[in-house]
């Protein structure tokens, strides 16, 4: 099972954890077209390699966090350039 | 001791140096119905092979008789019943006192077998036989399947059989350790000496791999000095079966303690070295699986460990040195040998000669010589599993003749021995014992920088001092010792064809036959053929799978390339892998009083609750005449708390929120992003910062997570606390005309009167003599209704009072059933039954709750485009024309041209109505009222019903929520009793109100209910006045006087643990910061939402490591260390809080689960000895 980082609570298996995706910025509120609002809830780009992801720690400190996640190797950190 | 009638030892050897056998002991058995005898230590095939047995099974698909080949767990021929248990490995498990031994797949005897007529027809069963044969016609499967049921190869299970207990427990070790041999006991010693905790597993009975055999001697040395190391954990007739991301491994360990059959070990190890040694391969020709025909390991582990001789005259294959030190070894043990066969000098064997055994050998230059015993040693395979399971191939070496690991390993994973390369017992161990140094050096890193991360040591331990043991401590600097694959004749096939693989019964004719038909990749011929997939999964027979089609093929065995290693690296038993199974399950706290009153369960989720009380329909009617009470406990509740509140509900639900009054409470319908309804409920304005948000049950989690991502991804700035209390409150609802003068009987300051109190108002008081009540007055069921809140302790108590208070009234409790009845003739949808993942809130009839005027909120962007569009099915009314036809749920709806325009939702009898009534989502087309539908019924018919003006059935004007009644007196009740989540055992005494257990006698690991204990939950800053006044950081706890726990248990949250009723100076302290209105503080007494427990005993970490996945050793997890985890799959806090010197750990989860937590403790705890305590006294 994959170890995740939570960063208040250290590594701990990803059964603790529910993954929300790839990080999709929100489109700013007021109006928009339809189609930016289907880009935002439906489209990912599911990379293979290096992929900046929101999870969250339901059954630890209830913390959402980002987390840097390789696809290929399931490795993860915090920050940029620590993931080897 | 005797020989015993039918059965004398006749093979047995006198002793031998390595042998493991305890000849004081003699073990009496019987083996098809006959009485043998053995000795302790004896698996049940060397027990046999002393009494002179050969044959031990019949082969898959031929019935070819079988013995021992490899006379390890690995024996293909071995495979048997013992007892009730199938497929049991006969040359591995140790033979027991009594046991009833039985061959499989054998019919009517093992020596006389009726299906080996499969044998003389063997050349009809080529690869995809069954396939081929058994197709057509498809009408005769079912004959063709009774028949060919009769020849499944496996053992029989009998229904009656008694279940096992399957055991499952985390492990956390810095090196973990594959393989017991000289390796594996280097690598082991070496890495405990640097410091590290080690794990060795061992799959069979003893350390010492193949020193057994070769150097006894040697062997004991290394197991003795493993005994020393008190670091070094020893799992022996255990194996390491998978390994996943991070070195997440699995480990079996299958005769773990008494009356555990086998227990499945969720190992985390830091760093890996697997050191599984060398299998011996066998090698092809024609008779290859004869009864006598064996490998030259499993010759001398008969003779060296089990002191068995294998045979009386034995011709012998050898390849190489261990090959020829097996001759000695028969010497020794009174076999002669007739010729010795050396393929380095050119010589081969042609075919083995025998009908049910072997009966003589043929030579390659034709020479025939007689002989019982054939040893072949041709080579070896690297079983490299554990090294390629995350997706990288071994590479072959032609020089070695054997796979060699290849591919790049991931971080902290090693190999050391025979997998690496071949030399003395001493250029392996020195090998080995480098390797274990770098695996300890990797490991004691990792565990450092673990440490780093986590926030529940104080302070931080420097690992770096406390690696080093000794003056023995190594460093892994220096030359790496070299350890290369020796030179190896390339040996895999003689003239002729042969088994392969012995399990499957595929030969290399077979594989010719599959490389002619086109499955000429080894992936492709290994599914065809199904070479390679039986018990032995590949380590026998892979390498000699390949190289036969690397043959056929005309390719090299490198181009040919391996079949890919998977888990698991042995078959394991299903019980092993399901083991002790945690399904929560959660009560109310009035589950007692539902037990004993005849409710049928209904289970809705997670939770238990009463369906109805034997007749629902007569519920029913006394909510509509009268008065009756619901127990909906699992209402999701959440506290919410700070100024930002009403931002936060604005945009959460689609109607408007900014103008509610303390005091007041609304409905509101909570969208997901895509505009789905996801949940609904009422929320009520207690004060002026403070709301109470109602979920639906089985939204409740899903609704806080939805807010706090809210809160922590998007409106960071907002103040606003959320704390979950649905188990805090027990909920009832007390519904009917005569509500209001059952509830005003108990409640004692609260004016319920229709002008004070009205529809959707919430008011809190006393109910029943219980403070802190909440009461709203709202109509899911249509009719006048109040829902009471009451700390969740005094559920039972108010429940009982309502019911004795209500009698002249008539009150009746009613179920989920009832409820479901009552709703729907009041046309409210149901969240997930009137809806689904597609329902948009348009499509759900909830258009007046949808307010696309408001600025923004969650769904906005697709609501409107669905308002704009008018896109989606429309949720109606419907009424069959017929009033008995109660159409089943789901039944469709069907458009003129035929193709389905909607379904039903919901149906049931109206009793109150006396005619069927439904909701169903049709397409817009078919939502005017009075449109006639076609519904199509799962039994064929088709009726007609039609569309309803509204949703409601019944009382669209809304009349029955009001009536004339008027608040009556109060009425006398008993005192209230407040109860944890666990119901007393033994006598109870009183803690303030709470029923406790009386006493606890002494146990050296003991489990207490601590649910009477106060637990104030607080939320503040983690910079703030309030955190200064707290001083306990996330991670930790600490005592700020001799009653008051503070425990940090999030970060800027905090848990208060004090005795019941005697708030101390800190609390009182946070209570005036929190009155100034300076920071954004909340404090919410949890004392009747939570379950607290204390487990306290030496071996409370090793009960807490088998529902737990958190690692209690002392430099993670010391005493003062908070955490929050999953405790037999229950979101639990854990605090450690030594007692007087023994270790205790406080446990604290949502009450509703903590009966479940409770017993699962205890039943981890059996093994222990584990033992109720009492709170009182301590």
């Amino acid at each position: 099972m994959m170890q995740i980082d939570c960063p208040w609570c250290g590594p701990r298996n990803a059964t603790e954890f529910h993954h929300y995706g790839e990080i999709v910025p929100r489109p700013e509120k007021g109006s928009i077209a339809i189609e930016e609002w289907h880009d935002y809830l439906y489209f990912r780009e599911n990379p293979q390699g290096r992929v900046n992801e929101t999870w969250y720690h339901g059954t630890g400190c209830r913390r959402f966090f980002h987390l840097l996640r390789d696809t290929l190797t399931n490795r993860s950190s915090h920050l940029e350039g620590e993931l080897q | 001791m005797s020989p015993v009638a039918g059965a004398s030892q006749s093979r047995r050897l006198d002793r031998q140096n390595g042998e493991v056998i305890d000849r004081s002991a003699t073990v009496q058995f019987t083996w098809n119905g006959k009485q043998y005898e053995g000795y302790r230590g004896d698996t049940v095939a060397s027990a046999l092979a002393a009494a002179g047995e050969r044959v031990f099974s019949r082969s898959y698909k031929y019935h070819r008789p079988r013995g021992l080949l490899t006379a390890d767990y690995h024996d293909p021929g071995c495979i048997i019943q013992v007892d009730d248990e199938p497929n049991v490995r006969g040359a591995h498990r140790r033979v027991q006192p009594g046991i009833r031994a039985k061959s499989q797949n054998t019919w009517p005897s093992l020596k006389f077998d009726l299906k080996a007529v499969n044998r003389f027809g063997g050349r009809f069963l080529v690869p995809g036989f069954y396939y081929k044969t058994f197709m057509k016609p498809q009408a005769l499967w079912p004959k063709y399947e009774q028949v060919l049921r009769q020849f499944i190869h496996a053992g029989r299970i009998s229904p009656e059989t008694e279940p096992g207990y399957f055991d499952k427990r985390y492990a956390h070790p810095d090196v973990l350790v594959a393989g017991g041999g000289p390796a594996g006991m280097a690598a082991a010693i070496s890495a405990a000496q640097r410091g590290a905790r080690v794990m060795l597993v061992e799959e069979e009975h003893q350390l010492g791999g193949h020193l057994r055999w070769a150097d006894a001697a040697a062997a004991q040395v290394l197991a003795d000095q493993i005994a020393q190391w008190p670091n070094i954990e020893v799992l022996t007739n255990s194996t390491v079966l998978a390994r996943y991301d991070q070195n997440w491994c699995a480990v079996v360990q299958r005769d773990a303690a008494p009356n555990i059959s086998e227990r499945l070990i969720k190992v985390r190890a830091r760093s890996l070295v697997v050191a599984s040694g060398l299998i011996e391969r066998p090698y092809i020709f024609a008779g290859n699986d004869l009864p006598g025909v064996m490998l030259s390991t499993a010759a001398r582990r008969l003779i060296n460990l089990y002191a068995v001789a294998p045979g009386r005259r034995a011709v012998v294959l050898s390849a190489n040195p261990e090959g020829d030190a097996a001759i000695e070894d028969l010497e020794r043990g009174g076999v002669e040998v007739a010729e010795v066969v050396d393929p380095r000098a050119g010589q081969n064997i042609t075919r083995a000669i025998g009908r049910s055994a072997l009966k003589a050998v043929e030579l390659a230059d034709g020479t025939r010589i007689e002989a019982d015993l054939l040893i072949i040693a041709t080579g070896w395979t690297a079983p490299t599993s554990l090294l390629n399971m995350s997706g990288n191939v071994p590479v072959y070496s032609p020089r070695a003749a054997r796979f060699l690991p290849g591919g790049e390993v991931d971080a902290g994973v090693f190999s050391a021995g025979g997998l690496v390369g071949d030399g003395t017992a001493e250029e392996i161990c020195q090998h080995a014992e480098y390797v274990g140094l770098q695996a300890a050096e990797h490991a004691l890193a990792e565990r450092a920088h673990h440490i780093a991360r986590i926030p529940t040591t104080s302070p931080p331990v420097h690992q770096e001092t406390a690696a080093a043991s000794g003056p023995q401590a190594k460093s892994a600097a220096g030359e790496p010792p070299q350890l290369v694959p020796k030179e190896h004749p390339e040996l895999f096939r003689a003239a002729t064809h042969g088994m392969v693989d012995f399990s499957e019964d595929v030969s290399s004719k077979d594989l010719y036959l599959a490389v002619s038909e086109g499955y000429d990749s080894a992936e492709l011929a290994k599914r065809y053929t199904t070479a390679t997939m039986g018990p032995a999964q590949g380590k026998l027979e892979m390498v000699n799978t390949i190289a036969t089609i690397a043959e056929a093929t005309g390719k090299s065995i490198g181009e040919t390339g391996t079949t890919t290693w998977r888990p698991m690296y042995v078959p394991v038993s299903l019980g092993a892998l399901a083991g002790r199974n945690f399904e929560p399950v959660r009560h109310s706290p009035i589950q007692p009083w539902h037990e004993a009153h005849g409710a049928t369960p209904l289970v809705a989720g997670q939770w238990i609750r009463p369906e109805h009380y034997g007749a629902p329909k007569a519920e029913v009617k006394a909510v509509r005449e009268g008065v009756g009470i619901i127990d909906v406990t699992p209402i999701g509740k959440l506290h919410l708390q700070g100024p930002d509140v009403s931002k936060l509900l604005n945009h959460l639900y689609t109607n408007k929120w900014s103008a509610l009054d303390i005091g007041r409470v609304r409905y509101g319908v909570m969208c997901a992003e895509d505009g789905v309804v996801f949940d609904d409920g009422v929320t009520g304005r207690l004060g002026e910062n403070h709301y109470l948000m109602s979920t639906t049950s089985s939204g409740a989690g899903r609704v806080w997570e939805w807010v706090e991502n809210w809160l922590q991804t998007e409106f960071t700035d907002w103040k606003v606390h959320v704390t979950p209390v649905t188990t805090a409150y027990a909920s009832i609802n007390v519904a009917g005309p005569y509500s209001r003068r059952l509830v005003s009987r108990l409640a004692e300051d609260v004016d319920l009167s229709a002008e004070e109190f009205k529809y959707m108002r919430v008011r809190t008081g006393r109910i029943a003599g219980v403070d802190n009540c909440i009461i709203w007055r709202i109509g899911f069921t249509g009719e006048l209704s109040y829902e009471l809140h009451v700390p969740a302790g005094y559920g039972l108590h108010v429940w009982e009072s309502l019911l004795e208070a209500g009698k002249d009234l008539g009150v009746k409790p009613f179920g989920i059933e009832a409820q479901r009845i009552l709703r729907l003739e009041k046309g409210h949808l149901i969240v997930g039954q009137d809806t689904d993942g597609l329902t948009k809130a348009y499509s759900a009839g909830l258009d007046w709750a949808v307010k696309l005027d408001k600025e923004n909120f969650a769904g906005k962007p697709e609501l409107a485009e669905q308002k704009s569009t008018g896109a989606g099915l429309r949720l109606v009314a419907i009424q069959p024309k017929d009033p008995a036809v109660v159409p089943e749920e789901a039944s469709q709806i069907l458009q003129n041209d035929g193709r389905i325009g909607g379904r039903i939702t919901s149906s049931r009898h109206s009793p109150t109505l006396n005619r069927s009534i439904c909701l169903g989502q049709v397409e817009d087309h078919l939502s005017a009222p009075g449109t006639v539908l076609d519904l199509r019924l799962p039994d064929g018919r088709t009726v007609q019903a039609t569309v309803q003006e509204k949703l409601a059935h019944l009382d669209v004007s809304g009349s029955r929520l009001e009536n004339e009644s008027r608040p009556e007196p109060p009425v006398q009740h008993q005192t209230p009793v407040a109860r944890g989540p666990v119901p007393v055992r033994g006598s109870a005494g009183r803690l303030g109100d709470w029923e406790v257990r009386a006493a606890g006698g002494p146990a050296e690991l003991s489990l207490t209910d601590c649910a009477a204990l106060s637990k104030m939950s607080v939320r503040a800053p983690r910079d703030s006045a309030a955190a200064q006044i707290l001083r306990t950081r996330f991670g930790r706890s600490a005592r700020s006087a001799p009653g008051t726990l503070i425990i940090g248990s999030g970060p800027g949250e905090w848990l208060l643990i004090e005795e019941p009723g005697a708030e101390g100076q800190t609390l009182a302290e946070i209570r005036q910061l929190a009155a100034t209105d300076r920071e954004h503080i909340s404090l919410v007494d949890l004392t009747h939402g939570r379950a607290l427990f204390r487990l306290t005993g030496e071996k409370a970490p090793d009960l807490l490591s088998k529902i737990c996945a958190i690692d209690f050793s002392e430099d993670i997890t010391p005493d003062g260390a908070a955490l929050r985890s999953s405790v037999a799959k229950i979101a639990t806090d854990i605090i450690r809080d030594d007692q007087r010197d023994s270790l205790s750990y406080l446990l604290h989860c949502e009450r509703s689960v903590g009966a479940f937590l409770y017993e699962a403790i205890h039943d981890a705890g059996t093994e222990y000895g584990i033992a109720d305590g009492s709170i009182l006294g301590v």
